[in-house]
């Protein structure tokens, strides 16, 4: 039986996804900006609430993805000025400054979403899927809009690999060659909005983290050297997003989000055990060397 | 004007259970901050979800006890799970805390699923947004039903769970008020002392899990998050001593819940709107306010002390 072209867009709109998280993830791994991933994807939702109350102030259809997921960058962006602005206070952490934005903007978007019930024409947006993500929901014009936004993520960062890759392994030396790392830095930033937005629908707000942070967790397993590490992490991402929407597909309701994370668990806990680069791996084959 | 009835079947059990939620993570919440350990709050309040599920399940009751050891259980989990994965995948603290977490609460929501919970009881409704409006007294008659053991004993069974979190960790952390404070400080030093570091600090991991599962239920599980660090961060920005950042987390806590509440649903009440914003939503936002006045007073201070 062949899937229905609508199953098929779903499911390559969410392997785009998967291939997209995982690309930018490798490098926000490694710079040790996984975490912020967390704090987007939350302070996406008052985005989408006002989105919605703005797309029926000016009568736009209800269920039309652009407005909301303007709305999602935006106060994405919000967020990750906040976060700046709290951690230049020089008293709050880089993880507290996370868990404030994460949790406040959410309690905003929260709050914006009970709002948004009692005005009709936004109501009808059925809102909080985008928390937990429901990709068979998805229609095909909007992952063909996610799809593209991934496939633009993506080209982002092979435009970028040298300087991405240059502020992830030493963000010193990189200064001195002339890499101008804070600028590299915003770019990842704004990557990760772009990334958290486009898997706002399909794999949600709350779990988009997972995305970001388990394909690379698990590449680094397997690969030694960066340029292996982006192309598994890239390949685990899309599996999982691809898990995701076909778990998505056969069982309606299980959130989205909740399966993707699922296959990205168990391919950590595969990476974990079997990965030839992983610590137990490394301490077999010096155990067996040392023996020989 | 509203009468004493209504308020007392309607007001105040969420009211209470916002004060009492407030409170405790304002309390426990600036702990995790001197100890630099926020992201915990994060954390636990995501893992604890499987565990809830898992009590759930296993009694059939949606009664505090099997839900608060379940929860318990899982936090422990969780963070033995954090310290395997930063071993054994060579990640760093912040993302094997995210890794964990994210996994647990998808774990928790296939319970959720897999369990028919979510027909039932315990829905993911309440996970997501609180329920703070659903608490009701409907045995309150009038003032007199504050002083009736049995009007008091058909209070919503929230409120029991987070007084007795509550009362515990009040209870915990003024025993425990010197070691506490010189664990926050200089943990180094405390262990060259002999204090039980580890115990110490086990003991305040249990008691915020415990504080998220109480909360859960009113404020839900996300917003719990706000509450153990929006108060905490915003005495930071603003004091350097231990007490006043502890006990005015707690102060503060305690009023931003309670605000929030009244601005949530009596006042747009009173004002004659029919719309209703989500209470723990509200609390919420004005936790995130109330960090960034810290952040601008603490600013105004540290300019004026220096100009």
């Amino acid at each position: 039986m062949i899937p229905a072209y609508n199953t098929l867009v779903v499911l390559a709109g969410c392997g785009l996804l998967g291939l997209a998280a995982g690309t930018v993830g490798c490098f926000a791994l490694l710079r040790g900006r996984a975490l912020v991933a967390d704090a987007i994807g939350h302070a996406a939702l008052p985005g989408v609430a006002l989105g919605a109350l703005a797309a029926a102030a000016l009568g736009l259809e209800a269920r039309s993805l652009p407005p909301l997921l303007l709305g999602a960058a935006l106060t994405g962006l919000l967020g990750v000025l906040a976060m700046q602005a709290l951690g230049r206070t020089g008293r709050i952490r880089e993880d507290a400054a996370i868990a404030v934005v994460l949790s406040a903007f959410y309690a905003a978007g929260v709050a914006l979403l009970s709002v948004v019930q009692a005005v009709p024409e936004a109501a009808q947006a059925g809102l909080s899927r985008f928390i937990l993500g429901q990709a068979a929901a998805l229609r095909a014009a909007d992952a063909w809009l996610a799809g593209a936004i991934a496939i633009g993520c993506v080209a982002a960062c092979l435009a970028l690999f040298r300087p991405l890759a240059a502020a992830c392994f030493d963000a010193e030396f990189a200064r001195v060659q002339g890499v101008r790392v804070g600028v590299i830095d915003l770019a990842l930033l704004g990557l990760l909005v772009l990334v958290c937005v486009a898997g706002l629908q399909a794999v949600g707000l709350v779990l988009v983290v997972a995305l970001i942070v388990l394909p690379p967790a698990a590449a680094r397993l397997w690969a030694g050297r960066l340029p292996g590490m982006l192309a598994l992490s890239a390949g685990f991402g899309a599996a999982c997003g691809l898990a995701g929407a076909a778990a998505s597909a056969l069982w309606p309701e299980l959130p989205t989000g909740a399966g993707v994370v699922l296959a990205g668990a168990i391919l950590l806990g595969l990476s974990m055990l079997a990965g030839p680069e992983s610590p137990r791996a490394l301490r077999r084959m010096a155990a067996r060397e040392s023996r020989a | 004007m509203i009468d004493a009835a209504t308020f007392l079947q309607l007001d105040l059990p969420p009211l209470l259970a916002a004060l009492l939620a407030g409170a405790t993570c304002g309390l426990l919440g600036s702990l995790l901050v001197l100890r630099r350990e926020s992201l915990v709050a994060d954390a636990l309040s995501h893992a604890v979800l499987p565990g809830i599920v898992l009590g759930f399940a296993l009694t059939g009751l949606r009664a505090g006890l099997p839900m608060l050891l379940g929860a318990l259980a899982a936090a422990l989990l969780a963070v033995a799970g954090i310290g395997l994965v930063r071993r054994w995948a060579r990640l760093e603290s912040g993302a094997a805390t995210g890794a964990v977490f994210t996994v647990f609460f998808a774990a928790g929501l296939l319970g959720l699923e897999l369990s028919g919970a979510r027909t039932v009881d315990l829905d993911l409704d309440c996970v997501l947004f609180g329920q703070l409006e659903t608490l009701v007294w409907p045995q309150a008659t009038g003032w007199a039903s504050l002083a009736d053991p049995a009007a008091l004993a058909a209070l919503p069974r929230q409120l029991g769970l987070l007084a007795a979190v509550g009362v515990v960790s009040a209870v915990a952390v003024a025993a425990c008020w010197r070691p506490l404070k010189l664990l926050c400080f200089d943990a180094g030093y405390a262990a060259v002392l002999g204090l039980p570091v580890r115990a110490l600090e086990t003991g305040l991991a249990l008691l915020v899990a415990a504080a998220a599962v109480a909360a859960f239920e009113s404020v839900g599980s996300i917003l719990v998050v706000a509450l153990l660090v929006c108060p905490a961060a915003a005495l930071r920005l603003l004091t350097d001593r231990f007490g006043t950042q502890v006990l005015g987390g707690a102060a503060l806590g305690a009023g931003l819940a309670a605000l929030g509440y009244a601005l949530a649903g009596p006042l747009p009440a009173a004002l004659g709107s029919g719309i209703a914003v989500n209470a723990a939503g509200m609390i919420g936002t004005l936790g995130g306010v109330a960090v960034a006045l810290a952040a601008l007073l603490g600013r105004h201070r540290a300019a004026a002390a220096a100009g």
